[in-house]
């Protein structure tokens, strides 16, 4: 396409340097799409194409044993999406995966503002401690959620060990086999989904990282002169950060929000590993997991895909419009 | 803050500027002390439980598993139960009895190193066209990478598995080495486009009046000045296909001889014959090359990744 424009052009401009400079531009143009064409081949074969593919058998009959002679033209069916639609382990599944993104989002926001304000002046050892800070973002998932499941053990684990012996707990608590648990405050019991909740606690320490290094890049770049003029006005520690600190971090924070939720969302890992989707925390894609490996009907899998992924894009859609009615520019 | 100054009474505005900042004298003050000694709190409690859970590891795994059921509360190990056995068990190979994780140690190195220079070969030829060539369809390229990110990976995985099935490439690190490298592209893509953005474009304009052809620029300028990130770019990308868990799982699951070394801990975790404290000896060495590789470029590392955070 490029060409014709170019071809179009080139009679118009009869001056040399002119002409040069066309196939100059031309020349990084085909270059350019030399170099790309290496990413662009193993993107579309390794992730456009499966995604594709994946969508199209969401609307075919499809079971793992067959889809070895399958080819793409099995007729179309919407049999699949009535069958997860219809299912109440499909919603379920939907309200743990919701109440998982928000609770991990939340929690991983404000332990990471909390731990970048901490450490935002300079103190002996700072650089150790942000380093240390990042540590259980970058250790490998299998080895911390492994930890978290040996330190949670009811019977060795050092967490009940600790809570019987010097928190007085009558009894060991199953953390991560528990799917609701009773909490006795004041003579009142109140349930608490205690998997849940432990979960969501593993992802606000593993992620809080995440957040704490984008604020701190961001709060390093910040000029200290508004909060100087604001301390010589008479403003408190707290109405400082929260009048003039926290609107320069918004952005970032809604970018945080934004990238987190889309990970959240779709994280598969970390629940798999700390409990297998049990006592409570069958969350979205775990459940298609179990739909491709137990069940082994790939249809129903790709269904509830594709409906997970429009369920995020509508959530997406109105966090947008949220952030850019306050006025936030992602 | 705007409000505070408004209410301010008369007498006070009026007064020199030294009162004036105490106008709530003692909120102020009992506000700063709270937090200056919160903030030590705060940076206490966060590193206890950033560095506790690895301590545990280090701990458990240098004890015999006897030594930790009969005192699970003991938070260090007596020299006299101090041992090293816990490693010898799990690196050395089955057919020795052990748990094969020098194996696994193998397999793992040989799909993260691949990874590493395939993403690297595909990605810096790539990001540079997009920080500096105008070809067309340059401006969509990123909006198409983010867009997949919004599906489970898992729903890539199910025609990836059956299509890797047929050309014979599952259950082969050849195969996970091909989805890490389509992974982490998209992630060298667009740490690198960063820094090959900020070589100044002048530079590279001399190189060109200086009889250079532009694959000529790219390599003996941009990647030369880029060299320092392009090694970060490495490390990441290295890092992600070490510590990867579900495509090694869906791939490899059946082939003992090929785990990785997120796949052997996670599979044989879930089984009871295996006591913990070599399973612990074995999430030792599984997390201290990544934690050896970050110490050391930790600042190469996190400057690479939030390079357009700074902006806002």
């Amino acid at each position: 396409m490029s060409t014709t424009v170019t071809e179009k052009k080139q009679p118009s401009t009869k001056t040399d340097t002119t002409k040069k400079r066309v196939t100059l531009t031309q020349r990084d143009a085909r270059l350019g799409l030399w170099l790309m064409s290496p990413t662009l081949l193993v993107v579309l074969a390794i992730v456009i194409f499966p995604l594709l593919w994946s969508i199209l058998l969401s609307f075919q009959r499809m079971r793992l044993i067959q889809i070895g002679r399958a080819d793409f033209f099995e007729p179309l069916t919407v049999a699949n999406y009535e069958r997860v639609l219809g299912s109440s382990a499909f919603w379920s599944s939907l309200v743990i995966t919701f109440i998982y993104t928000f609770g991990s989002v939340v929690l991983v926001i404000f332990l990471g503002v909390l731990a970048a304000m901490a450490v935002r002046q300079p103190f002996r050892g700072r650089n150790f401690v942000r380093a240390a800070y990042l540590l259980p973002y970058v250790a490998p998932v299998v080895a911390v959620t492994f930890i978290w499941r040996t330190m949670l053990n009811p019977q060795f684990g050092i967490v009940n060990v600790i809570g019987q012996n010097v928190f007085g707990w009558e009894e060991p608590i199953p953390f991560l086999s528990q799917a609701v648990g009773t909490w006795n405050v004041l003579g009142l019991e109140i349930p608490v989904p205690t998997a849940l909740l432990t979960v969501i606690a593993f992802e606000g320490w593993r992620y809080f990282p995440f957040a704490f290094l984008f604020l701190m890049a961001r709060l390093a770049a910040m000029s200290d002169e508004p909060e100087e003029a604001a301390l010589v006005d008479g403003a408190t520690p707290w109405q400082s950060f929260r009048f003039i600190v926290l609107p320069q971090l918004m952005p970032i924070i809604g970018l945080l929000a934004v990238l987190r939720t889309i990970w959240t969302f779709n994280e598969f890992d970390d629940i798999f590993l700390l409990t297998g989707g049990a006592a409570g925390t069958n969350v979205a894609s775990v459940q298609i997991y179990n739909f491709l490996t137990v069940q082994r009907n790939v249809g129903a899998a790709a269904a509830q895909s594709v409906i997970m992924a429009l369920v995020l894009v509508a959530m997406l859609a109105v966090y947008l419009t949220i952030l850019r009615r306050r006025g936030e520019r992602i | 803050m705007s409000a505070e100054t408004v209410m301010t009474p008369p007498s006070q505005v009026a007064a020199p500027p030294e009162p004036r900042r105490m106008a709530h004298p003692t909120r102020h003050r009992v506000q700063s002390r709270v937090f200056r000694i919160g903030r030590w709190v705060v940076i206490i409690g966060f590193l206890i439980a950033t560095l506790v859970p690895f301590y545990y590891m280090l701990l458990l795994s240098v004890k015999p598993i006897g030594s930790l059921l009969q005192n699970p509360a003991s938070l260090w190990v007596r020299p006299s139960e101090f041992t090293l056995q816990t490693y010898v068990d799990v690196l050395s190979s089955t057919a020795s009895g052990g748990q094969g994780f020098g194996r696994f140690l193998a397999n793992s190195g040989v799909v993260a190193l691949a990874s590493v220079a395939l993403a690297l070969l595909i990605g810096i030829p790539g990001a540079y066209a997009i920080a500096r060539l105008p070809f067309i369809g340059r401006r969509y390229v990123s909006g198409i990478f983010l867009a997949a990110y919004l599906f489970p990976a898992i729903l890539m995985a199910i025609p990836l598995f059956v299509g890797f099935t047929r050309l014979g490439l599952r259950g082969n690190l050849v195969g996970l080495i091909v989805v890490y490298t389509a992974q982490t592209v998209p992630v060298a893509i667009y740490m690198l486009r960063n820094y090959f953005e900020t070589v100044p474009e002048a530079i590279e304009e001399a190189g060109l009046v200086d009889g250079l052809t532009r694959m000529g620029v790219l390599r003996q300028i941009s990647i030369k000045l880029a060299l320092p990130s392009i090694m970060s770019t490495g490390l990441f990308v290295f890092m992600i296909a070490w510590n990867e868990f579900l495509f090694a799982l869906l791939f490899l699951v059946d082939r003992r001889e090929r785990w990785t070394v997120s796949l052997g801990l996670s599979q044989l975790s879930g089984s009871v014959e295996v006591p913990t404290t070599v399973l612990m000896a074995g999430s030792v060495v599984l997390t201290l090359p990544i934690i050896i590789i970050f110490f050391a470029t930790e600042r190469l590392l996190t400057g690479g990744l939030t390079a357009g955070a700074e902006k806002g």
